[in-house]
């Protein structure tokens, strides 16, 4: 039954692509106007996403490949790496226990390598801890910290946040070791507003329970979903018998169909992504809070947060320059 | 709270006095704006205008042939202190300046202004200067951008880039087909040569760091449609915004600075996909074949002419023309800025700044602008730290975490005095190093707060350890009570 319901999925997110393209071809004369009125309504000049997997282990293989999923999601909808902070444990490609090392797959039937080539983890191993996740919000960092490793977001950046693992009712838990509560992380929300670090804040958690993260935030233009409510557990997808283990979760799964819809110029808007995954599919009930957000979700482009969509503007000044002008000598 | 001073001299040029003075000259006067940002939050705009008449200098080098030679001359009598304007009045049928203009701005922090009839005229046209040359309300407001209340500010006004210590400024050559173009650039001249001068006059915002670099098949994210009609390759603009992105992942940035990174790509076509055009909205060519985007940077496109004969050997060598390039970059350095000139009144001339790249008065502009932004954030950081540590109070603060906040409070003080005296320069850098202390002390590492204690977990896990001991305690204590009672009881009892 398992193996029946993906195949018949899979048909249905075919048509439905069919479906979407003929819609976008007869739209796009008329969608010009309103795509430009769109951009100017969310007011963000740069995306930034962080995407973490809080698991350690082998049989946690599911979280790393739903955190890798997203990850590849969101660079092929055009974010670039060094806008991407990528925390994994990054104990699953080279596992002694992988059947196939120097890869993570997503897909029964090992259709779908996540791990490609270029992924670029930012936080692996041991340092995918509370501490550092807390330092790369609020931007407390010390001083040596590379580039990368940082959150360089301004008062201008719409913010992706997805974090999976396992969790329960108002925490999360890290590697194994420590966890993280849901206060500490509306609070960690709430420096990053007063410093203005970011525009627009998604935040994305697929675990146990995972509604419970949501509820104690408190800063304004946070929109929350979650796959899972109170009281429920997140369930994962399908298992892969040559690997042995489950490769997704089932929350993450669709959402991973559903984006694959998406292109750079896509129209779709939140209120799609709320839908995805009924509870016929994925069993718990996934929930999302959009009170503290100051647009309606149905003016949210996918977009906004999952790829990197600039304003431009044409340039019709120019200066003049004189030819003639002795080089400076540089110093 | 914050008063901004803008110390002006108005000289009268012979026969340009209106005839309605209220005292004769010379003599001062003050006008003030009001520039509401929200319930809470206001900007006064002083300025404090000395009224003369013109010294026999002044009045030979306005008796110059055109405004731009009378500028000139004037340039060494004026007062050039950051934030002040010195405004000649010429007589109303002057012809220094040409017909139909009634204000000439120069490239310096004065202007030549028609005489309107009246005081009251003049002052209208006087205050139309001082929003030309020093700030407006909407270029305040967008500088506080964040505390405007939301829908009150539109989207378009924050977009200029946020003050900073220091930028990196990066070219970049994208060259898709080295096969068919060996493009040749002399960017280390070319920046010596145009891009400097610009840069060693914003040196007094902010650090400029220049690289640059080469990139072999980069490709634009977008496929160019051809246009039979012209024989050309055509981008529209809708399609503008999806270039950037391919492309960006292969821009990298230096790993040591946090400074944000302006990025300016000149994009040589393929020469399967050569000539290409950018179109606007209305399908027109744009003349520069350039767009930018905001706080990011530009990208021009670099046409290379087909080779005269069909047979010519490739790749074919390309020189580029720089000083074509650069002026097209500069401007979007500019216009990344926010200093744009397009929406200056019709009757103004706008001296163009030449190799300088921007005007004493438009880096006034910027000046006051990132003034108030920085003092703006320095009391927000601080405000925040001071709830934060209100609100946990077990959070350790070090010595040079205080020192840092004390130095961070004197130097925003300092910075608002200064803006209210009058001198721009002083109140600029004191609000810098008020930012960078400000910043310094709300960002270090340890201020990080970790632990969160919920009351259920202090239950938790102090109910199993004091409980057990606790019960034997309570017990034999009211035993103790008891037995005292009984002994208190027994002596009247014995009698």
């Amino acid at each position: 039954m398992a193996a029946a319901v993906p195949g018949a999925s899979r048909a249905r997110a075919a048509a439905a692509l069919l479906l979407l393209l003929g819609c976008c071809g007869a739209a796009l004369p008329g969608g010009l106007q309103d795509q430009a009125e769109q951009f100017f309504r969310s007011g963000h000049t740069n995306n930034w996403a962080v995407l973490v997997c809080t698991s350690r282990f082998w049989f946690n293989y599911r979280h790393v490949a739903n955190t890798l999923s997203v990850y590849r999601s969101v660079k092929r909808l055009g974010i670039p790496d060094s806008h991407i902070v990528l925390m994994l444990a990054d104990d699953m490609a080279c596992n002694p226990r992988n059947p196939k090392p120097a890869t993570v797959f997503s897909h029964k039937n090992m259709e779908l390598n996540v791990y490609g080539d270029d992924v670029e983890v930012d936080y692996r191993s041991y340092e995918v801890t509370v501490e550092n996740f807390l330092r790369v919000l609020t931007g407390r960092i010390p001083p040596s910290t590379p580039r990368s490793k940082r959150l360089l977001s301004d008062d201008r950046s719409n913010i992706l946040i997805y974090m999976t693992g396992h969790g329960g009712n108002g925490f999360l838990k890290f590697q194994d070791s420590e966890e993280i509560t849901n206060v500490e992380l509306a609070d960690a929300f709430e420096q990053m507003w007063q410093k203005r670090r970011y525009n627009e804040l998604l935040f994305i958690i697929d675990t146990c329970q995972g509604a419970s993260m949501y509820e104690r935030f408190y800063s304004p233009n946070i929109m929350a979903l979650a796959s899972s409510q109170v009281g429920e557990d997140s369930l994962s997808h399908q298992p892969d018998l040559g690997i042995g283990v489950h490769l997704m979760d089932r929350y993450t799964f669709y959402v991973l169909e559903f984006l694959e819809e998406i292109h750079p110029a896509s129209q779709t808007n939140m209120n799609d992504l709320f839908q995805v995954c009924p509870k016929s599919l994925c069993v718990s009930t996934p929930g999302h809070r959009t009170d503290l957000f100051r647009r309606e979700p149905r003016n949210v482009l996918i977009t906004d947060f999952f790829g990197s969509v600039r304003k431009v503007e044409i340039t019709t000044e120019t200066l003049s320059l004189r030819r003639d002008v002795a080089a400076l000598q540089s110093e | 709270q914050v008063q901004l001073v803008v110390p002006m001299a108005v000289v009268f040029g012979p026969g340009a006095v209106p005839g309605d003075l209220p005292r004769p000259l010379p003599f001062r006067d003050v006008q003030e704006m009001e520039i509401s940002v929200n319930l809470r939050t206001s900007v006064t705009a002083r300025y404090e205008m000395r009224y003369r008449s013109t010294t026999a200098q002044e009045e030979a080098a306005l008796a110059a042939g055109t405004a731009r030679e009378a500028d000139a001359a004037l340039y060494p009598l004026q007062d050039t202190t950051l934030g002040s304007l010195t405004i000649y009045v010429v007589p109303e049928t002057s012809s220094l300046l040409p017909q139909g203009i009634n204000v000439y701005v120069g490239t310096h922090r004065s202007a030549l202004v028609r005489a309107g009839g009246s005081l009251a005229a003049l002052q209208a046209r006087l205050r139309e200067v001082t929003q030309v040359m020093s700030f407006t309300a909407s270029s305040i407001a967008a500088a506080l951008s964040d505390r405007v209340p939301d829908g009150q500010l539109s989207p378009d006004a924050r977009r200029n880039l946020k003050s900073s210590l220091g930028y990196e400024i990066t070219f970049s050559l994208l060259n898709p087909d080295p096969k068919s173009h060996t493009v040749d650039w002399d960017i280390e001249g070319a920046v010596n040569r145009y891009v400097k001068p610009v840069l060693d006059k914003l040196s007094l915002v902010a650090n400029f760091s220049v690289d640059s670099q080469i990139l072999y098949y980069a490709v634009l994210g977008v496929t160019p449609r051809y246009d039979k009609e012209s024989s050309s390759f055509l981008l529209s603009a809708h399609s503008l915004p999806h270039v950037i992105n391919p492309v960006e992942a292969r821009l990298g940035s230096s790993a040591a600075s946090l400074y944000p990174v302006l990025n300016f790509l000149l994009y040589v076509p393929e020469r399967s996909h050569s000539p290409l055009y950018i179109q606007d909205k209305d399908g027109a060519p744009v003349s520069t074949n350039a767009f930018h985007s905001p706080r990011w940077g530009g990208i021009m496109v670099y046409n290379v002419e087909a080779p005269a004969s069909p047979q010519a050997s490739l790749p074919l060598h390309v020189d580029v023309d720089m000083a074509r390039v650069m002026e097209v970059f500069l401007a979007q350095l500019r216009l990344l800025f926010g200093l744009s000139r397009e929406e200056v009144p019709p009757e103004f001339l706008l001296e163009s700044p030449g190799n300088e790249g921007l005007a004493d008065w438009e880096l006034d502009h910027l000046l006051w602008a990132h003034t108030v932004e920085n003092i703006a954030t320095v009391s927000t950081t601080l405000t925040s730290l001071a709830q934060l540590l209100d609100k946990i109070g077990n959070i350790v603060i070090k010595d040079d975490v205080a020192s840092e906040v004390y130095r961070a409070v004197a130097s925003v003080q300092s910075a608002v005095t200064e803006l209210s005296l009058g001198h721009l320069h002083a109140a600029f850098q004191a609000s810098k190093e008020a930012v960078t202390s400000s910043e310094r002390a709300f960002f270090d590492p340890s201020l990080l707060h970790l632990l969160y204690f919920p009351d259920d977990q202090k239950f938790a896990i102090y109910i199993p350890l004091f409980l057990p001991m606790a019960v034997p305690i309570l017990l034999s204590l009211a035993k103790i009570v008891r037995e005292t009672r009984l002994r208190k009881k027994e002596p009247t009892k014995m009698d």
